[in-house]
């Protein structure tokens, strides 16, 4: 039995400790918010909050995050999240949205650590996240309002 | 397995060009089917009676008592937003309340939901959506409203004439009494549907032309909105396929001994385009795969590289073809020509590769079958899985979610026998084979994806073109090779014409310069390279090479690139004004520092009207696109912000494509894996975007696809611009 601390609540799971957590939180504990994409931390969709953390969850196993604090889309919280939210809806950055998932992930993260990144910043900080549908401008856009919200 | 006849899903309709002219018209008598969407409708019958051309509000919209107005919507989001515009269309008729509007997909019914332009086909695609739905969801709307007003009249006892409605609520202002949908729903249901339903003078839009937000941005930024891989059902198990590494090869013999080692494996199956492994957990199957030992047989697969099929293309294109298009005589032409551009130009496979990986969920029941599926094309799947489960298409249910993504992969029209698999037939056959016993999801990983075929055609393009002692154009010979999309499936009466499939030439054949000295020959070749509509179709590569030539000519003639285009563009207006404005609107007259480069490009699909230019800036062989100006006119814009939107991702979906991506075969062998080696476009990359977008009294015409075409050709023109090198080859390499 592994524990894992999965939006503020401990659960024990029956699963090989090898298991990638993608496969963990999406078949074992049904949060299917965060996605699958290409299982080689090529393209973010699977972006999870691994004690404050970006991380792949496709590639990090379930055995690398026992007992530490996970966080996915399903528990996001807090002034960050909530600006990163809005500002994404106010925009309407999504087009299938299949990746957004992780790419807000990635913007809370960014935005935690870089109240107002620039975009040199916002490259470097997204540049892992892949939307096939092209959002990028928006996402551009949305990363700062967001930063103007929480200003 | 039964062979199953797909053209007789395509009743004889009009090609795609035509119904855009005569929709309204062809819009089909209603039936009204036994989906009764409004709750506790026992007296659907009493509707019966409608008139031709008038749709039954009740087959579109549920209106609850919470007062939320649902749209069965006939079309599903892959990302271009479709939903969202029906339900505006709905709204503005309706005089619904924007933040009571919700969106459902409808179940497979291809009586009900059928696309206009398709024919008796429930299906998303082909940029339709907005231009097929036009007049049937505005009228769904008005008869509703309509039925609303007689419902309160009655009630109220007070002429119709008299009520007014206005974000949901019903008034009538001289007793003061009022109503909301919610309240009056019940009522509403039991009237008659209406036989006249007149429209709203568009001057009484309130919502068409707004920036209304997508119905799904809450869903979509909280993890709430479900796809198909999202899906769970009790005692569900997940499959994973062993596909074969040349296409065209089937299973000779399998071992399943270590794979059933792997704890979670529950049973390895063959079918017939590979052997499946099924597990309790994703995970699990994946592992089971890899230890997953398959001998294939080869004699009948594609064992050549792309150097080879290309030297085949190349032989083809020096031969008289099948003739697409003689207009004038540009042999004749070309003997008066005093400069001339003789070329060549290759276009790579190229794979969709949308976010969420082909996938679906079957379970067989004693009844039928039900599929939970994001699929483009309800009326084929319900076919296909009829056709494999041996069931009637009556029997199959599907159960429509959000697509992550598809640019046309998720239209697949591919039919049972078929060597190469493709997903939801391998999903049917798989449960088949194991009797239905349990629910099965099939995923197809990011590798089966990517090395899984279902291209966009690689293509050849031959082209002579030269200009007259006055720089017009004398004469252009084009010849162009690729492998048929359409040919021998469901789609063939629509685009398949004197032995022409319009969609290897489009763009070509159909080019709205007046090119009066123009002949367009095309071959079609074999492979067992399954090939398939990538967004924006033929004119994905058709376009690079018009606007190349283009360009060149212009370059031969000493003109401006703009105004020799606007010249060919004089009969043209909405056309050429498209040029113009993106012209304007980049600066087009001021020059650019040494190493920049400034490229136009224009091109018309869907009969959406699209200019680009593009600057670009290059340092050795690097090329940055810094600024993409886009101007667009696709009639009425529903709703700019998703029409903006449109273009935006447009560019940033080809632009890995035009800079990088290609599907290349080494003996057979696709080259690449993921995301590493075919890597779509990223944040860094993305240019500047500005869209503007003609003011139009014109119906709405396709923006999923119209993006596209413009994008390559405007970089390459552009880097020509910084640098004085025709690039002719995709990806572009300097």
């Amino acid at each position: 039995m592994i524990t894992l601390k999965v939006n503020g609540t401990s659960q024990e799971l029956d699963v090989n400790p090898d298991m990638p957590l993608l496969w963990a939180l999406r078949d074992t504990l049904n949060l299917t918010g965060t996605k699958f994409g290409c299982g080689v931390a090529q393209c973010g969709a699977c972006t999870v909050h691994v004690d404050g953390q970006a991380v792949r969850s496709c590639t990090i196993t379930v055995g690398q995050v026992a007992g530490r604090t996970i966080t996915t889309i399903e528990g996001l919280s807090g002034k960050v999240a909530d600006a990163v939210t809005k500002a994404w809806q106010q925009l309407d950055v999504v087009q299938c949205g299949y990746c957004q998932s992780g790419q807000i992930m990635s913007a809370i993260k960014l935005l935690t650590i870089n109240k107002k990144p620039t975009n040199k910043e916002i490259d470097a900080g997204m540049g892992g996240n892949i939307c096939r549908c092209g959002t990028y401008v928006r996402i551009r856009q949305a990363i700062h309002e967001a930063a103007k919200t929480l200003a | 397995m039964h062979p199953i006849n797909f053209n007789k899903l395509a009743a004889p309709t009009p090609s795609r060009r035509e119904f855009l002219i005569g929709a309204a018209a062809t819009a089909g008598v209603f039936v009204l089917g036994a989906y009764i969407p409004f709750p506790k409708r026992a007296f659907a019958q009493e509707n019966s009676g409608m008139a031709k051309g008038i749709y039954d509000p009740n087959v579109f919209l549920k209106i609850g008592t919470d007062n939320t107005v649902t749209l069965l919507s006939k079309h599903f989001d892959m990302g271009q937003g479709a939903p969202t515009g029906l339900a505006t269309l709905v709204a503005e008729e309706l005089e619904a309340d924007w933040s009571s509007m919700r969106i459902e997909f409808a179940p497979n019914n291809a009586k009900l939901y059928n696309n206009l332009a398709f024919g008796p086909v429930m299906g998303t695609g082909g940029s339709t959506s907005t231009t097929e739905a036009w007049e049937q969801m505005r009228q769904v709307g008005a008869a509703a409203r309509m039925m609303f007003v007689t419902a309160a009249a009655k009630q109220w006892q007070v002429p119709a004439a008299d009520i007014t409605v206005r974000k949901g609520v019903l008034r009538h202002a001289a007793s003061g009494k009022t109503a909301t949908f919610g309240e009056l729903a019940d009522a509403a249901m039991r009237v008659p549907v209406p036989t006249d339903v007149p429209l709203k003078d568009p001057k009484a839009w309130t919502l068409i032309g707004t920036k209304l937000p997508r119905l799904d941005s809450l869903d979509k930024t909280t993890g709430k909105a479900v796809y198909a891989l999202d899906i769970r059902r009790p005692g569900m198990l997940t499959a994973v396929i062993k596909h074969p590494e040349l296409f065209g090869a089937r299973v000779a013999s399998f071992d399943p001994t270590e794979t059933m080692k792997i704890v979670g494996v529950v049973d390895v199956v063959q079918i017939p385009t590979g052997v499946a492994v099924l597990a309790k957990d994703t995970w699990s199957a994946i592992r089971g795969r890899n230890m997953l030992k398959v001998t294939w047989e080869t004699s009948q697969a594609e064992t050549r590289s792309t150097t080879d099929i290309f030297d085949e293309y190349r032989a083809l294109a020096g031969k008289p073809g099948v003739q697409a298009l003689r207009r004038g005589d540009a042999t004749a032409g070309l003997k008066h020509a005093v400069k001339t551009v003789e070329a060549e130009f290759t276009m790579p496979y190229l794979t969709h590769a949308p976010m969420e990986p082909l996938n679906a969920t079957l379970e067989l029941r004693s009844d039928g079958a039900e599929m939970w599926s994001g699929c483009q094309l309800k009326t084929l799947d319900e076919a296909t899985l009829a056709n494999i489960l041996e069931l009637k298409p009556e029997q199959i249910k599907i159960h429509t979610l959000y697509g992550g993504g598809s640019f046309g992969r998720r239209g697949s029209f591919s039919q049972p026998g078929n060597p190469v698999g493709d997903w939801i037939i391998e999903l049917a056959e798989i449960v088949k084979t194991i009797k239905g016993r349990a629910p099965v999801h099939l995923l197809w990983t990011r590798e089966d994806d990517i090395k899984g075929g279902f291209y966009r055609p690689m293509a050849l393009h031959k082209v002579t073109a030269g200009i007259d002692a006055k720089g017009h154009i004398a004469g252009w010979q084009h010849a162009t090779v690729s492998k048929s999309i359409i040919m021998g499936t469901a789609f063939e009466p629509m685009a398949v014409k004197d032995g022409v499939d319009a969609t290897a030439v489009e763009g070509i054949a159909d080019t709205p310069y007046a090119i009066n000295a123009l002949s367009v020959d095309w071959h079609n070749v074999k492979t067992p390279v399954p090939v398939l509509w990538m967004r924006s179709v033929g004119h994905s590569h058709t376009a690079f090479v018009m606007e190349t030539i283009l360009d060149d000519l212009a370059h031969l003639a000493k003109k401006d690139p703009l105004n020799f285009r606007l010249d060919l563009l004089a009969q043209q207006p909405r056309d050429a004004a498209v040029v113009k404005l993106a012209a304007e609107k980049s600066g087009w007259t001021y020059a650019l520092p040494n190493g920049h480069g400034r490229g136009l490009a224009y091109h018309r699909s869907f009969n959406t009207r699209v200019a680009m230019v593009a600057e670009v800036s290059v340092k050795g062989k690097a090329i940055t696109v810094d600024r993409i100006v886009a101007a667009v006119d696709c009639g009425i814009a529903v709703n700019p912000d998703v029409i903006e939107a449109q273009i935006q991702g447009a560019i940033g979906f080809t632009l890995s494509a035009v800079l990088r991506n290609q599907i290349t075969l080494n003996k057979g062998v696709v080259e690449q894996n993921n995301f590493y080696d075919y890597e779509p476009t990223r944040m860094p990359e993305m240019p500047k975007v500005e869209v503007h977008i003609v003011k139009s009294a014109e119906r709405p015409t396709g923006i999923g696809e119209p993006g596209v075409p413009p994008v390559a050709p405007s970089i390459g023109n552009a880097i020509f611009a910084a640098t004085g090198k025709r690039l002719r080859h995709l990806p572009l390499t300097l």
